[in-house]
């Protein structure tokens, strides 16, 4: 995991469920970059072509409630969104991400600092958000240490995969 | 502490816990629904090579039972040679129904107990007064291999109802109201405790409904202590020995609610969030399309006998098609012995098989474009049903089987036998 994830903003509203990062009609799918053609494809169907590795999905209030369906988690990570910062995320798109290793942070401040297109860095140990366009720092929620750990191992496939070793 | 976290102490084999503290919880039982072909490639990825209980797992294929496409069928396959080689066994294939009511029917839930599904309806098991959470493929993969969880102990709210319902009223109203006015994100890293009279005496389908729908305020888990219609649905069902577990007197709730429902209408959730809720009598005319009864929120005995009573010797309207799928074989078996199938199809519904059906836009009655759906179960969300221009109301059975006779939103209190 990078320390510092620096990219172009795209801009979602609160309550940005499941359903709209990932429709139920493609739930059949298991293959990642399958997965990853239809990323938030029900609230914005374009967002795929617009969108480059390294982006940053910036969204207000319970981001990803809804489903449990991890395809949520895998369509973002496989289409290339580099960080997720949101007001509040949904808990089973929260524990999600940080089991794939997808970063994401917290910042109840988030909304209307960062327009679609800024370019904003962020800083995950700091929980900091600097947007470079406007040259405003917004500080979010430091993450735990405990998820930072999964995150820097990659998510927790990684640090299972030392236990059934041992086991 | 509350009953929630002694059952987390339990599980952790500690003492105590606190709020916000991250616990590594023994699973009880543990569900993987047929969306999860992923948990077993991660279960293999991380190394796993047999499961750590082949009694406390099991599979239910419900989203896609029986399978409408090749791949769904691929996913099943590949589930039941995994099912088969491990040696689960308890194993629900597409002649169960759904899972939330499936496991509970055959005794697999119990007051005390951590039950983890791939699923974030898991919250109905709070019915029970179990802890009951959803999660997704890799964390199930984790629970396959290990047994265990890691979880944070989450801050508690209470929710007190209080009253009894009007004839026609019923308790997808009651959550839908408490959804509308606290919000979809209210409990987000939280649990619930739903209490109060209502709660109290109410049956075992209903308690189900109001914590199927806690994970619609973001809800963690969902907890009601248990009363005697729950006590003796789990004893007629489980040989399992179980302590109740129960909340110290001195227990602070990081919040506090109170309901009043003696004078609650009807709700209904208009598109395209669960929190959009309004009384019946302030929507509009809406035209139905199609009229949904069914899946883990909406699909038990009570909700087919709900709309009985509305279509009873009459028929749906022509502009409208009704679709019932039953939540379960029991629940199909006990319509169809009191004659509620008969009767239903006599006024023009269209019944499917026991699973999930069109509420996730799979399969069974999904909506075109421009369609308007109103639906007994949980999501409204754009393309939750089928196509993103669809529009989906959330309501009680009771006003869904209104709807599909009118052909229009209707409050089902101006519908119903006996009810004027």
């Amino acid at each position: 995991m990078k320390k510092m994830i620096t990219g172009s903003a795209f801009l979602f509203g609160d309550n940005i469920d499941t359903d709209q990062i990932y429709p139920g009609r493609y739930l059949e799918l298991v293959k990642p970059d399958e997965v990853a053609a239809h990323c938030l494809e029900g609230a914005d169907p374009s967002f795929v072509k617009k969108m480059t590795s390294g982006d940053v999905v910036v969204a207000g209030r319970n981001f990803g409630c809804g489903s449990s369906r991890e395809h949520a988690v895998i369509t973002l990570a496989h289409a290339g969104v580099g960080v997720l910062i949101a007001e509040s995320f949904a808990r089973i798109f929260y524990r999600n991400a940080i089991n794939l290793g997808l970063p994401l942070l917290v910042c109840p401040r988030i909304t209307g600092r960062v327009k679609e297109g800024d370019i904003v860095e962020v800083d995950l140990h700091g929980g900091l958000v600097k947007n470079h366009t406007t040259s405003e720092e917004i500080q979010g929620e430091k993450l735990s240490d405990y998820m930072l750990e999964i995150l820097q191992s990659g998510g927790i496939k990684p640090l299972f995969k030392k236990l059934t070793a041992d086991m | 502490m509350h009953a929630i976290e002694k059952i987390l102490a339990k599980a952790a084999g500690k003492e105590k816990v606190n709020t916000g503290e991250i616990v590594k919880a023994k699973v009880d039982f543990a569900e993987v629904n047929d969306i999860y072909l992923q948990t077993i490639y991660s279960f293999y990825e991380m190394g796993g090579k047999e499961v750590w209980d082949k009694d406390k797992l099991c599979f239910v294929f419900d989203h896609y039972a029986p399978a409408p496409t090749i791949r769904s069928a691929q996913n099943h396959k590949e589930m039941r040679q995994f099912a088969r080689q491990q040696g689960l066994t308890n194993h629900f294939d597409v002649n169960a129904g759904v899972c939330h009511q499936v496991m509970p029917e055959a005794g697999h839930v119990w007051p005390g107990m951590i039950l983890v599904a791939t699923d974030s309806h898991t919250t109905t098991h709070g019915a029970f007064g179990a802890f009951g959470t959803g999660v997704g493929a890799t964390d199930m993969a984790t629970i396959m291999i290990s047994g265990e969880i890691w979880f944070r102990v989450p801050e508690i709210i209470k929710i007190e109802i209080n009253g009894n319902l009007k004839p026609g009223v019923m308790a997808k109203d009651v959550i839908l109201h408490i959804l509308g006015q606290l919000g979809a994100d209210v409990a987000v890293y939280k649990a619930i405790e739903f209490c109060g009279s209502y709660v109290e005496e109410l049956d075992v389908a209903e308690r189900m409904v109001i914590c199927n729908m806690a994970v619609e305020m973001g809800a963690k888990t969902a907890y009601m202590v248990p009363n005697h219609k729950v006590l003796q649905y789990i004893r007629a069902r489980s040989s399992h020995i179980f302590a109740v577990p129960e909340t110290d007197e001195d227990f602070q709730y990081a919040a506090s609610y109170l309901f009043e429902v003696d004078e609650l209408l009807p709700q209904v959730a208009l598109p395209h969030s669960v929190e959009n809720v309004v009384p019946i009598n302030e929507v509009e005319q809406v035209r139905v399309d199609q009229a949904f009864i069914g899946a883990c929120t909406g699909g038990r005995v009570e909700d087919i006998e709900a709309a009985v009573n509305i279509l009873r010797g009459k028929k749906i309207s022509p502009n409208t098609r009704l679709v019932i799928i039953p939540a379960s074989n029991e629940v199909f078996l006990t319509a169809n012995k009191r004659g509620y199938i008969k009767e239903l199809v006599d006024a023009g519904a269209t019944f499917s098989t026991p699973g999930c059906g069109p509420c996730l836009g799979a399969h069974q009655g999904v909506l075109a474009p421009g369609e308007v759906c109103v639906t007994a179960s949980n999501r409204n969300f754009p393309g939750r049903m089928g196509s993103t221009e669809a529009e989906v109301y959330l309501a009680s059975p009771a006003t869904v089987a209104a709807g599909a006779l009118k052909g229009v939103l209707s409050d089902p209190r101006s519908e119903q036998e006996g009810v004027k």
